[in-house]
């Protein structure tokens, strides 16, 4: 296998196209827009066979993959931000359709203000769409992520699309060295997309059923179970990959120094990366300090969080998103996971990196020594208080 | 005898045996369409006339309601609803796949929506397919306005029809604008076939059908279809309804290739607009309410301009 250092959006290019999508939709956005390019490219070169619809819209994107996929075709698209939003009502769709489409976000903030930076918000909007959602920490785990992601959504026993997130210039634009799939052991790893029911004349089927309240509700509670499901196949899929490629970056989530930790930072994205530098040094001093790094935060996997978290006394969550109205998403999740347990370990929620903020070391080691003396609720990391009138 | 076979019909009303053979219909009865549904009717020409080797789209609306309700479908093709204003982009992802898969042969693309579907919500996903060249047939079933929902004024509600969003009032007329030329606009993008027809002149229909078919590329089909609830008529008149409408001029039925007209259909005795008016309910309060005569006047001088545009006389 080859290592070459290349940006973040070729890399998740080169790893779509050893997936063999038959049909690429998608329309252009800032920070998505190196992915399309590259495909665009691989395409026009005759590298990649697969039919590349420039569409309209991201709706008209989500749209066509959704076509695409139901016609038995594998599908692929990309966007972020408003081009995610707009696609909201395709997505919801999608999953209902139980349509194994992927699809990579490159996360940015929602406008207003326009801002095309980094966050998580535009992601964690779509939460509850019944999309698997997995978070990739560098441009390496992103690509692995691209072609695990069509194994999980695929397998027949979920049959969910899955997305894969990777933050917003910090990963798309970022060059590192990068392992490339090899298009032969991809295809061990891969098999062709073979769905039991599609569009054919052979078997004619209706799709996109009206339910009527008698029928409905049994359809959410299969999508639950499906999704639920998919956390053993997120694992499943990990540790395969692993035998094959011989990488391996966490399946649900992935633990880092947690062994006999006090202190425990919960985050997803490329944040994570700076944060094991911060834990390390910490570990350095003395400090018994670990991270937990969620991979999958849908299905939101409740039991790994539980069992990796139940052993500190302090939980710090670093997340990029919030709930307007409700405060840090992250959380409020983890700390429901925690909700009848014996053990009520104390938990402080940090919101930073918003519109693409950078995220120091030192205002990590900050929250961290903050959180150590008080439990502290959506505290915004490096506030300009200046500019809002605090303190002045 | 397998089903989809041809049956011959032996008994007729008039006991005399039929020429032509009844072929079991593609759109299969017992769906729940109101009576003397022009949507419904125009579904099964459109679907009896492309043949067994389809696949279909339709956007949200009273035919995917009536149609599709679990577990019982009216299709007997490959067949798929996903939403109101994505009928034409899910059609080209699947003509898209099709060709990917080494499938193109395997069946005809047909997208279908109401007008709401086609000329509102969906117009962009629609431009989107015609301008990328899809080989899809887009169907625009057009009855005038939001009959799902309970009749509210759509972009092809015609000039002065009473909706329910678009009321006659003590100050309204009802719509105060005309139908948007969508023919025109599908035609705008240069692409090898457009045509209207009307559910009232069924054969030049099912023609308009078969020959989009035969044509590779993007095709734009509306088919003009009276909803006895939504116009307020009488369901045993839909097909009257629908004919006045073309014989007034309009609803002229044209045909479009690559940009121009290659053909009319000819009015043979005109009718002045009254005679279509006074038939339905929604322009009720044309006949009502003093000016009436006068906004009859501005509704012929649509009706002439069509006449004079399309040479329909």
């Amino acid at each position: 296998m080859m290592k070459k250092v290349i940006e973040g959006s070729m890399a998740v290019a080169e790893a779509v196209k050893v997936c063999r999508p038959h049909v690429i939709s998608a329309y252009p956005i800032t920070p998505q827009t190196h992915i399309v390019e590259n495909l665009s490219q691989m395409v026009a070169d005759g590298e990649l066979k697969a039919e590349f619809i420039n569409v309209e819209s991201e709706f008209g994107a989500a749209s066509v993959i959704l076509g695409a996929s139901v016609t038995g075709a594998r599908a692929y698209s990309t966007t972020t931000a408003q081009g995610l939003l707009l696609m909201a009502e395709v997505l919801f769709n999608i999953a209902g359709l139980r349509l194994p489409v992927s699809i990579t976000c490159a996360n940015r903030s929602l406008s207003a203000p326009i801002n095309i930076w980094n966050d998580h918000q535009d992601a964690m909007t779509v939460r509850d769409s019944g999309w698997i959602q997995l978070y990739a920490e560098d441009c390496q785990e992103v690509a692995d992520m691209q072609i695990q992601a069509y194994k999980i959504g695929e397998n027949p026993e979920i049959s969910l699309p899955v997305m894969v997130n990777m933050d917003g210039f910090i990963l798309t634009h970022a060059f590192e060295p990068v392992e490339l799939i090899d298009q032969k052991i991809a295809d061990e790893f891969l098999p062709p997309y073979k769905p039991e029911v599609y569009l054919t004349t052979k078997n004619p089927v209706t799709f996109g059923i009206l339910a009527e309240p008698q029928y409905y509700m049994e359809t959410r509670y299969r999508l639950q179970q499906a999704i639920e499901a998919s956390k053993q196949v997120i694992e499943d899929v990990a540790n395969e990959f692993k035998k094959v490629f011989g990488r391996y970056a966490g399946g649900l989530v992935d633990k880092y120094r947690l062994d006999g930790a006090k202190t425990a930072v919960v985050a997803m994205g490329s944040v994570v990366g700076t944060i094991r530098e911060v834990v390390d040094e910490l570990r350095g001093k003395g400090e018994k300090v670990g991270l937990l790094k969620i991979r999958a935060f849908r299905p939101f996997p409740k039991e790994v969080v539980y069992d990796a978290l139940k052993g500190v006394d302090n939980i710090i969550i670093m997340e990029k998103a919030l709930s307007l109205g409700f405060g840090g998403i992250l959380l409020n999740e983890t700390k429901a996971v925690f909700y009848g347990k014996e053990k009520q370990p104390r938990m402080s929620g940090f919101i930073a990196g918003l519109g693409g903020r950078d995220v120091p070391n030192k205002s990590i080691i900050k929250a961290v020594k903050k959180a150590e003396s008080e439990m502290l609720e959506d505290s915004f990391v490096d506030l300009r208080e200046e500019l809002i009138g605090i303190g002045e | 005898m397998a089903k989809d076979e041809t049956v011959a019909n032996k008994k007729t009303v008039a006991g005399k045996r039929k020429k032509e053979p009844i072929t079991e219909s593609l759109v299969a009865p017992g769906h729940r369409a109101c009576a003397g549904c022009g949507e419904l009717l125009a579904a099964r020409l459109v679907m009896n006339a492309a043949g067994k080797n389809v696949i279909a789209t339709c956007a949200t609306g009273c035919l995917e309601v009536v149609s599709s309700a679990y577990p019982q479908s009216a299709w007997k093709m490959p067949w798929i609803h996903s939403l109101f204003e994505n009928p034409a982009a899910v059609a080209a992802g699947i003509e898209a796949a099709l060709k990917a898969l080494g499938r193109e042969d395997e069946a005809h693309v047909i997208a279908q929506g109401g007008d709401g579907a086609t000329a509102d919500i969906g117009v962009g996903c629609l431009s989107g397919m015609l301008e990328r060249g899809h080989n899809v047939l887009y169907v625009c079933y057009d009855n005038e306005a939001y009959m799902n929902t309970g009749v509210q004024r759509s972009g092809l509600t015609p000039f002065e029809a009473s909706t329910t969003t678009a009321p006659s009032g003590k100050i309204s007329w009802g719509k105060t604008t005309d139908k948007k030329t969508m023919p025109e606009i599908a035609a705008a993008h240069g692409i090898p076939y457009v045509a209207t027809a009307s559910v009232g002149y069924y054969k030049d229909l099912e023609k308009k059908v078969k020959k989009a078919l035969s044509i590779k590329g993007p095709k734009y089909l509306q088919i003009h279809c009276p909803c006895p609830l939504g116009w307020i008529h009488d369901p045993a008149l839909t097909i009257k309804v629908a004919q006045t409408a073309v014989q007034t001029g309009l609803i002229p039925l044209f045909e479009i290739e690559y940009g121009k007209v290659t053909s009319v259909r000819k009015i043979v005795k005109r009718k002045p607009v009254e005679e279509y008016l006074k038939l339905q309910g929604r322009f009720r309060h044309l006949f009502k309410k003093p000016g009436g005569e006068e906004e009859i006047k501005n509704i012929q001088a649509i009706a002439d301009e069509n006449i004079r545009k399309y040479s329909l006389i």
